[in-house]
C-alpha cells in the first residue's frame, strides 16, 4: 500500500534534489534508537541533532536554512466512530475506517510550513499532517477524501493523545548549520519501528534529505506478559486464575480469625 | 509511582490503584458483594480502556470471592450441590457472554451495552433495595415485627420437572431454575465485569428459598468459579486480561474486605442495605447521565489491528 507512496516520494526528492547545484550535505543523529518499555516508562524525549555540511563556496553564501522532520510510527488500521442521539441516548452511528493510517506522527520545524515551502511542494513532498495521506476504506476501495469530518476528528483526537503533533519552533538552529530537536514520545505510544525523515530546505526548495530509524520496543517482564496474553491465551489465562486463587487463598490463611 | 501496564498500554499510579483496590474492597467486605460494578467503572474512569476494565475485573473478583469462599467453607456455610448446578449453567452463560463481548467489539457497540446494561440492572436493583430497607427501617420504628416471609409459597417454577434435592440447603427444587439463575449470572458477568452476587442472593432468596445461612457461602463460590471461567475465556479469545492491574487490584481488595467486613457486623442488617442500596443507584444514575448528556465529543476512535 504505502510502497509506490514512498518510490513516489524518493523520485520527487530525487527530481528536486539534482535540480539546483546541490552543494549541501545533511548529517543527523538521534540520541537513542532503542527506547526500551519497562515498568516504570512513563514516555521519554528523544534529541534529533544534526548539521549541514556546506564545501566553500556554499559556505560563504550565507544561505538561511529550514528543517522538517516527520516522525512516523508503527501503521495500525483506525476506526473512526461518530455519536449520535437515538432514542434519547448517545449512539454509535456512522464510522469510518482509515487503512494505516501512522499511529505516531509529529512534524517539527524551525517555521511555520506555509513560509518553509510552497503549497505545491508541501502537497507533493507530504509535509505537514494536512498533507500527509491518510486514506479510508470506501466500499472496498481505498482512497482519500478530501474535507472528511471523520479524518479531521482522527486528526483531532490523536493529536488530543499526543500522538499526532505539528510544531513550528520545535527545530532550533544552534548556529547556522547546527540544528536540534526533542521528539517527544508519550507514555501511550505504540511500540514498534519508527521513521524520521529529516528534509533540508532552502528559498523554498527540498536540497537534502536523510532517514533514521529508532525502534520502541517492550523488554524483560511486559515483553513476557504481552507475548504470553497473545501467544498463549489460554495458559495465559490459566496462570491469571491461579494466581488469582493463590492471592484469594494468601488473604484467607493471613486473616484467619479462628 | 507509576507502573507500565502491558496489556492495558498506559502507565498508572501503583498507589492509586492499590487505594481504589482496598475501597472497593472496604465496600465489598461491608456489605458481602464482589464489587465489580464499583472497580470498573472506576478503571474506566481513570483512563482503562472498558474492554480491558472489564475483562481485568474478572481476575479481581475471582481473587476476592475466593478468599470469601474459604471462609464460608470453614464454616461449613455453604451448599456445594448447589454451586456446582448453578455453575452448570454459569459456564454455559460465560461463554455466551464472552461471545456476545466480542461480537459488541466489533460492532463498536460495547461500551454503549456496557452503559445500558449497567443503567438498567444498577437502577432497578438500587430502587428495590432501597424501596425493601426503608420499609424495613419504617416497620422498625413503629415497633412493629420483621415480616415473616411464609414458607412453602410455591412458585410457578416449582412444579417443573427434573427435581434436585439440595440437602445442606434442605430445599427440594427443579434443576432448571437452578441453570437459568447460573446462566444468567454468568453472562452478566462475562458482559459487564461483575460477579453478580447482587443479584445472585436476593435470586436464591426469594426465588429458590435458599436458608440465609448458605446463601452467602455458596453465592461466593459461584461467583469464584464463574469469574475463573471469565478469566480464562476473556485471555483465551479477546487476550484483554491485564494480569499485572489485576494483581494490584485483588492485593488491595482483599485486604480492604477483611476491614469492610469488620465494619459491616457493626451495622444493622436493614441499614447496610439502604446504603448498599443508593450505592448501586448512585452507579446506575452516573451511567445514566453520561448516556443521555451530550458528549463532550461526538467522535472517538479505535484500533482494529495492523494491516488488512
Amino acid at each position: 500500500m504505502s510502497r509506490p507512496r514512498i518510490a513516489a516520494l524518493a523520485a520527487a526528492a530525487l527530481l528536486i534534489n539534482a535540480a539546483p547545484a546541490a552543494a549541501e550535505r545533511l548529517v543527523a543523529s538521534l540520541s537513542n534508537r532503542h527506547i526500551m518499555i519497562t515498568s516504570n516508562y512513563t514516555g521519554v524525549e528523544l534529541v534529533l541533532f544534526g548539521s549541514v555540511e556546506r564545501d566553500a563556496v556554499n559556505a560563504g553564501r550565507g544561505i538561511a536554512y529550514d528543517i522538517v522532520a516527520t516522525v512516523i510510527g508503527p501503521r495500525e488500521t483506525v476506526r473512526t466512530r461518530r455519536k449520535q442521539r437515538v432514542l434519547g441516548i448517545w449512539v454509535n452511528t456512522a464510522s469510518r475506517t482509515f487503512v494505516d493510517p501512522p499511529s505516531y506522527l509529529a512534524v517539527l520545524a524551525n517555521r511555520p510550513l506555509d513560509v518553509i515551502a510552497s503549497a505545491d511542494n508541501r502537497r507533493k513532498l507530504q509535509l505537514g499532517i494536512a498533507d500527509t495521506p491518510l486514506p479510508e476504506l470506501i466500499n472496498n476501495d481505498i482512497g482519500e477524501v478530501s474535507n472528511d469530518p471523520f479524518r479531521a476528528a482522527l486528526v483531532r483526537l490523536m493529536s488530543e493523545r499526543g500522538l499526532y503533533s505539528e510544531e513550528a519552533n520545535a527545530v532550533t538552529f544552534l548556529t547556522p548549520i547546527l540544528f536540534r530537536a526533542s521528539i517527544k514520545l508519550p507514555a501511550q505510544v505504540p511500540i514498534g519501528d519508527y521513521t524520521v525523515d529529516v528534509k533540508l530546505f532552502a528559498d523554498g526548495n527540498l536540497i537534502g534529505h536523510t532517514a533514521l530509524l529508532f525502534e520502541i520496543v517492550k523488554v524483560g517482564f511486559e515483553q513476557f506478559v504481552v507475548e504470553a496474553a497473545r501467544e498463549h491465551g489460554l495458559l495465559y489465562g490459566l496462570a491469571t486464575a491461579f494466581m488469582a486463587l493463590l492471592t484469594g487463598w494468601i488473604a484467607s490463611v493471613a486473616f484467619r480469625r479462628d | 509511582m507509576q507502573i507500565y501496564l502491558p496489556i492495558a498500554d498506559i502507565p498508572v499510579n501503583v498507589f492509586l490503584v492499590l487505594a481504589m483496590g482496598l475501597a472497593v474492597g472496604f465496600i465489598s467486605g461491608m456489605f458481602g458483594v464482589g464489587g465489580g460494578f464499583l472497580m470498573t467503572p472506576l478503571l474506566i474512569f481513570i483512563g482503562v480502556q472498558p474492554a480491558v476494565a472489564v475483562a481485568s475485573v474478572t481476575t479481581h473478583v475471582a481473587a476476592s470471592s475466593f478468599s470469601g469462599a474459604i471462609a464460608y467453607w470453614r464454616r461449613r456455610a455453604l451448599d456445594f450441590t448447589l454451586a456446582l448446578t448453578l455453575l452448570a449453567g454459569g459456564i454455559v452463560g460465560s461463554a455466551g457472554g464472552v461471545a456476545l463481548f466480542t461480537w459488541l467489539r466489533a460492532l463498536d457497540q460495547l461500551d454503549l451495552v456496557i452503559g445500558l446494561s449497567y443503567v438498567t440492572l444498577l437502577t432497578v436493583v438500587g430502587v428495590l433495595m432501597v424501596g425493601e430497607s426503608a420499609r424495613a427501617i419504617i416497620r422498625g420504628r413503629q415497633g412493629k415485627p420483621v415480616e415473616l416471609r411464609r414458607p412453602g409459597s410455591h412458585a410457578w417454577f416449582h412444579g417443573l420437572p427434573l427435581k434436585l434435592r439440595f440437602k445442606r440447603s434442605k430445599v427440594y427444587v427443579s434443576a432448571i431454575p437452578v441453570l437459568a439463575i447460573g446462566f444468567i449470572i454468568g453472562f452478566l458477568g462475562a458482559v459487564m465485569g461483575i460477579g453478580g452476587g447482587f443479584l445472585l442472593v436476593p435470586m436464591l432468596i426469594y426465588l429458590l428459598r435458599v436458608p440465609t445461612v448458605t446463601v452467602i457461602g455458596t453465592s461466593m463460590v459461584l461467583t469464584f468459579l464463574t469469574m475463573v471461567s471469565a478469566t480464562v475465556l476473556h485471555a483465551a479469545t479477546n487476550h484483554l486480561v491485564d494480569a499485572v492491574l489485576a494483581l494490584i487490584l485483588m492485593v488491595g481488595g482483599v485486604i480492604g474486605a477483611q476491614f469492610g467486613a469488620h465494619a459491616g457486623q457493626r451495622i444493622r442488617g436493614e441499614w447496610l442495605r439502604l446504603f448498599l442500596g443508593l450505592l448501586v443507584l448512585a452507579v446506575g444514575m452516573r451511567f445514566a447521565f453520561q448516556l443521555v448528556i451530550r458528549p463532550d465529543d461526538l467522535y472517538s476512535i479505535r484500533q482494529v489491528g495492523g494491516g488488512l
